[in-house]
C-alpha cells in the first residue's frame, strides 16, 4: 500500500567521475545497497537499505561516495515532525513494537555539557603531570569503617575483596552474542594490556577467554545465560544486573538469529532460540531478595570476588542505592539512561529513566547523608564520551567511570544504531563470520588502550590543573565544578554552584 | 560589627583562600615559657600576614585547672551570652568564669565579648548521652557554634588555651598578654586571607579538644575532604582548611585510634610508586591505609603544625609546596615556615633541618618533661 512507503532517511551520493568501478562497497556492504549494473556499466545504489554506517565511504578508494541525509521532507510541522510521522505509519503497518539500538539520539540536556571544571592560579599553584607523580590508580570495594590491630599493635590489613584499577575506566557489559568475538578480545585484550577490567555481559564467557579472567568482570544477569561455578569464579568480580540504563524495567531480548555455534555454547542455549532475559529476576522481588543472591553468589566464590549491583537510573534512584548499598554488595554500577543498548523498544529508550549526572549526584549525597558512602564504591555510566566527563564525573562523587558506546566507536563503531539487525559492517554487533573478522582484535585492543591512555593523559593535565595530584582529592570534590546555564534546581540537585559564584 | 563588614559575605558563607606564617616552639622537658618567644617569631615573618587574622596556642598553660575542659569563647552580645551560659549550665558544672583578660591595642579594634570557663561534663549527662567524655564536649560545642547564634568556642582542651584576634599576629599576641601566660608549647599563626573583611572565629589556629592546627597553604582537596569527613558527625562551618584538618585529625587520631605516624601517611600518603618500593608488610599497610581512608588524602600546598596535649606535630603536603623549617637546640624544639623565624628566638640551634614532603616531624614531652608536666598540675 502506498502509505507504507518511506522515502529513505539518507541517500547514497556517488560521483561519477570518481567511481571506477572496483565494487568494494558493494562487497563492503551486508545491508545489500551497492550493486554494478551490467547494463549500465557503473555502479547504482539502493539506499532504502543504507543505515549509514560509513563503510562503503571510508573504504571507497577514490572517495567517490557520500551519505547525506534526505531533503525530502514532509510538510514542516514541529510538533507531528517526519520522524513521528514515520513512526505512525511503520506500527500501523506491522503492529509492532519499533526497536533500536545504542543510546537516546533524542536531544536531552547532557549536564556534562553544562559544568565546567576548574584551575587552580597564584594562591595554590598547578602541578604539572609531566614532571611530578599524577596518580590515578582507584581501588573498588567496601572501605573498613574500624580499624583493628593485631597483638602486636601493627594494623590488621585484612580487606574484603577490591578492584584494583590504573585508570577508573572500566568497560561495560555488552554480550558475547550481542558483539561478536573479536569486539570481545578486543576488549579483554585491552582490558589487560591496560591493568582495568571489561565486562563479559549476560552472554557468558566464551572459553577462550578465561585467560583473561584477572581482568574480567562475569554478569549475572535476569535470564542466567551461561553462569555456572566455573564462570563465576573464572572473573574478577561478579556484576549482577538488575537495570540497564537505556532500557529500564525491561529484559532483553538476543534474536535467535544471533544465537549461532559458540553463542549458543556459551550461553547454554539451543541454536537458533531467542535469548530472553525477563524484566525482573524471578528470584529478586525485593531488597531482601537481592542481598540473598549477593551473599550466594559470594559463598560461590569463597568472599573472594566484589559483587557489583547494576541498576538503571530512574527516579527513585537513591533510595534503590541507598538499599543496594545495605545489601552486601561492593560495588554500585549505575547506569544512565542515555547509555546504549544491542537492541531496545525505541519508546523505553527515549522516555525512561534520567541523566546520569542527576542520578550520580542525588545517590552521592543520600549515601553520604547515611554515612554508608563508603560501604561502597560507584561506578556509573550512560554516555562517557571523553576525559572531561570522567572529571565531572569523578568530581561529582564517582569512583569510576564504565564506558562501551565510546569502546565499540573506538573499535569502529560509526553509531548507525543498527546493532539489533545483526548485520554491523564494523564486526562489532554481528556474528556473521565474514563481517566480524573484519575487526582485528589485535589492532582494537590497540586502539582501545591508546584511547584510554590518551584519556588518562588529559585527566592528569586537568588534575594538575587542579592542583590536585591523586584522583582520590578529585572525589566528590564538587567544589571543583561551576555549572553553566542551569537553573536553581539544577544546582542544588547537583550539589555545585554557577560559574561566576 | 560594622555595616561595611555585613555587605560581605561572612567567613562560612564562602570559601576564603589565604596564604600564611605559622611557628612553634617546644620543650621537650615540659619546661614552661612565656608566649613572647612565639610573638618574637612570627613577627619576623610580618609579611606573611595582613593583618587580617593572627593566633596562638599555648599548652599547659592552666596547671591550675588541667583536669577541666577550658572554653574561650566570643559572643557579639549579651543575648548570645546569656542563651551560652545557659546552655553551659545545662551540661556542665562550671568551676570558674571570667573574663579573658586584654590589653586595649590600637590596632586591634572591634573586639567581640571574650570569655574563659573552666568546665566539666555534669556526670548525669554524661550518662544519659551514652557518649564517652571528650565526644560529649565535642558535640556540645559544635551545638554552640552552629546554633546559638553570636557565640563561637574557639577553644575547648583541658590545660591548653587558644587566643586569636583580627590583626597582626604580634599585635593579637600583645593584646592577649601572652607574655604573662607559661606553657610549655607553643604554637602561632599569621593569616593572609585574599579577600574578607575577617571575623575573629576565622583567626587560626582552630581547635578541638585539645587538638589546635596551624596551617599555611590552600588545599585542592577540600570539597573532597570535607564531603568525606561530615559522613561522621563533623560541620564544617568555617569552610577552611584548617577547619576540616583538625577534623580529619580528630578523626583518625582520637576515633580511628591511629598513631600521629598513621594518621600523617592517611592526610599525606606516599605515592604509590613510594609504596611499591617498601618492604612487604610496610607495603600492605600504607596500601591498606591509602585505600582505606582515601578521601582523606589531602592535596595541593600546605604546611601544617599540630599541638596537642604532650607534644606537636609538623607536617608539610607530599610535594613540598609550602617551605618548612625545624631545628633543635637542647630539649628545645623549633618549627616554622622561614628559618628566620627560628633563628630570631635561637640563633645558634644545634640542629637545622627542612623535613621532606609528607615526613611529619612528632616532638613530644620527654619522661622528666611528662613529670615536670604532671607535677606542675598539682
Ligand atoms: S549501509 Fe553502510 S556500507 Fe551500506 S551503503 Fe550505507 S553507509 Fe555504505
Ligand atoms: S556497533 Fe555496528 S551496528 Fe551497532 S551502531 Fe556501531 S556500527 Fe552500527
Amino acid at each position: 500500500m502506498a502509505i507504507n512507503y518511506l522515502y529513505p532517511d539518507y541517500e547514497v551520493i556517488r560521483n561519477q567521475q570518481r567511481c571506477i568501478n572496483c565494487r568494494v562497497c558493494e562487497r563492503q556492504c551486508a545491508n545489500e545497497v551497492h550493486r554494478y549494473d551490467e547494463e549500465l556499466k557503473m555502479m547504482v545504489s539502493d539506499e532504502s537499505k543504507c543505515v549509514n554506517c560509513h563503510r562503503c565511504v571510508a573504504l571507497c578508494p577514490t572517495r567517490a561516495l557520500k551519505i547525506v541525509k534526505t531533503d525530502n521532507t514532509f510538510k514542516e510541522n514541529a510538533n507531528w515532525t517526519g520522524e513521528a510521522i514515520t513512526d505512525v505509519y511503520r506500527q500501523a503497518g506491522t503492529g509492532g513494537v519499533l526497536l533500536a539500538s545504542m543510546g537516546t539520539p533524542k536531544n536531552y540536556p547532557v549536564y556534562w555539557d553544562r559544568m565546567l571544571i576548574n584551575a587552580s592560579q597564584v594562591t595554590n599553584p598547578s602541578i604539572d603531570p609531566l614532571r611530578e607523580p599524577m596518580e590515578t590508580t582507584t581501588f573498588l570495594g567496601q572501605k573498613s569503617a574500624k580499624i583493628r590491630r593485631n597483638p602486636d599493635g601493627s594494623i590488621n590489613t585484612k580487606t574484603t575483596p577490591q578492584l584494583k584499577l590504573s585508570v577508573p575506566v572500566m568497560f561495560s557489559a555488552m554480550s558475547y552474542g550481542s558483539i561478536s568475538y573479536n569486539a570481545h578480545k578486543s576488549l579483554a585484550l585491552a582490558a589487560q594490556k591496560l591493568g582495568i577490567f571489561y565486562n563479559t555481559g549476560e552472554g557468558g564467557l566464551h572459553e577462550d577467554f578465561y585467560q583473561y579472567g584477572p581482568n574480567t568482570i562475569v554478569q549475572v544477569a535476569s535470564g542466567r545465560f551461561g553462569v555456572h561455578p566455573g564462570y563465576l569464579k573464572a572473573g574478577a568480580a561478579i556484576e549482577i544486573k538488575m537495570g540497564q540504563g537505556a532500557k529500564p524495567g525491561i529484559g532483553g531480548h538476543l534474536p535467535g538469529a544471533k544465537i549461532v555455534g559458540d553463542v549458543s555454547k556459551t550461553r547454554m542455549i539451543p541454536q537458533g532460540t531467542d535469548a530472553i532475559s525477563p524484566a525482573p529476576h524471578h528470584d529478586i522481588y525485593s531488597i531482601e531478595d537481592l542481598r540473598q543472591l549477593v551473599f550466594m553468589l559470594k559463598e560461590a566464590t569463597n568472599y573472594e570476588k566484589p559483587v557489583i549491583v547494576k541498576i538503571a537510573a530512574v527516579h527513585n534512584v537513591s533510595a534503590i542505592a541507598s538499599g543496594v548499598a545495605r545489601s552486601g554488595a561492593d560495588i554500585i554500577a549505575i547506569d544512565g539512561f542515555r547509555g546504549g543498548t544491542g537492541a531496545a523498544p525505541a519508546r523505553t529508550r527515549d522516555n525512561v529513566g534520567i541523566p546520569i549526572e542527576l542520578a550520580l549526584a542525588c545517590v552521592d549525597r543520600r549515601l553520604r547523608e547515611e554515612g554508608i558512602r563508603n560501604n561502597v564504591s560507584i561506578v556509573i555510566g550512560g554516555s562517557i564520551r571523553n576525559s572531561a566527563d570522567i572529571v565531572k564525573a569523578i568530581a561529582l562523587g564517582a569512583d569510576a567511570v564504565y564506558v562501551a558506546t565510546s569502546a565499540l566507536i573506538a573499535l569502529g563503531c560509526h553509531l548507525c544504531r543498527t546493532c539489533h539487525l545483526g548485520k554491523c559492517n564494523w564486526g562489532i554487533a554481528t556474528q556473521r563470520p565474514d563481517l566480524v573478522k573484519r575487526l582485528n582484535p589485535e589492532v582494537g585492543s590497540e586502539r582501545l588502550v591508546n584511547l584510554i591512555n590518551a584519556w588518562n593523559h588529559e585527566i592528569k593535565e586537568m588534575m594538575g590543573g587542579m592542583g590536585i595530584n591523586s584522583i582520590e582529592a578529585l572525589r566528590g570534590n564538587r567544589l571543583m565544578l561551576r555549572g553553566i546555564g542551569l537553573t536553581e534546581k539544577e544546582l542544588q540537585i547537583l550539589g555545585i554552584l554557577h560559574a561566576g559564584e | 560589627m560594622t555595616e561595611l563588614q555585613e555587605d560581605y559575605p561572612q567567613e562560612g558563607e564562602v570559601r576564603i583562600p589565604s596564604g600564611c606564617a605559622i611557628s612553634g616552639i617546644f620543650s621537650r622537658n615540659g619546661k614552661r615559657f612565656g608566649g613572647q618567644d612565639a610573638i618574637r617569631s612570627i613577627a619576623v615573618m610580618h609579611d606573611r600576614s595582613n593583618g587580617l587574622g593572627g593566633g596562638y596556642a599555648g599548652y599547659g598553660i592552666y596547671p591550675e585547672y588541667k583536669d577541666y575542659y577550658a572554653f574561650h569563647v566570643f559572643y557579639y552580645d549579651n543575648d548570645a551570652k546569656n542563651t551560652c551560659e545557659k546552655f553551659f549550665d545545662e551540661h556542665f558544672d562550671v568551676i570558674n568564669l571570667s573574663k579573658i583578660p586584654i590589653r586595649k591595642h590600637p590596632r586591634i579594634t572591634d573586639e567581640p565579648l571574650i570569655w574563659r570557663y573552666f568546665v566539666t561534663p555534669l556526670p548525669t549527662k554524661l550518662a544519659a548521652s551514652q557518649l564517652d567524655e571528650e565526644e560529649y564536649v565535642v558535640r556540645c560545642v559544635i551545638k554552640v557554634n552552629t546554633d546559638i547564634k553570636g557565640a563561637y568556642v574557639f577553644s575547648s582542651g583541658k590545660n591548653m588555651g587558644v587566643f586569636k584576634a583580627v590583626g597582626f599576629p604580634e599585635d593579637v599576641g600583645e593584646f592577649y598578654r601572652l607574655d604573662e601566660y607559661e606553657g610549655y608549647a607553643w604554637t602561632v599563626h599569621g593569616r593572609y586571607p585574599t579577600n574578607t573583611p575577617g571575623w575573629w572565629g576565622g583567626a587560626h589556629p582552630f581547635a578541638l579538644l585539645d587538638y589546635t592546627v596551624v596551617h599555611n597553604g590552600e588545599i585542592s582537596s577540600y570539597d573532597a575532604n570535607r564531603r568525606f569527613i561530615e559522613m561522621f558527625g563533623y560541620r564544617c562551618t568555617l569552610q577552611t582548611d584548617t577547619e576540616v584538618i583538625t577534623y580529619m585529625i580528630d578523626y583518625l587520631h582520637r576515633k580511628q585510634c591511629l598513631t600521629l605516624d598513621e594518621v600523617a601517611h592517611v592526610i599525606a600518603a606516599p605515592f604509590w610508586s613510594t609504596i611499591a618500593m617498601m618492604p612487604e608488610e610496610r607495603q600492605k599497610e600504607y596500601i591498606y591505609l591509602r585505600n582505606t581512608f582515601a578521601s582523606m588524602l589531602i592535596t595541593g600546598p600546605f604546611s601544617i603544625i599540630l599541638g596537642f596535649n604532650g607534644g606537636l606535630m609538623a607536617l608539610n603536603d607530599r610535594l613540598k609546596l609550602r617551605s618548612l623549617v625545624a631545628a633543635e637546640k637542647g630539649d628545645m624544639v623549633y618549627l616554622a615556615s622561614e628559618e628566620s623565624a627560628i633563628r630570631i628566638v635561637e640563633p645558634d640551634p644545634d640542629r637545622i633541618w627542612y623535613p621532606r614532603g609528607g615526613e611529619p616531624v612528632i616532638v613530644t614531652l620527654s619522661e622528666t618533661g611528662k613529670k615536670v608536666v604532671a607535677a606542675e598540675s598539682k
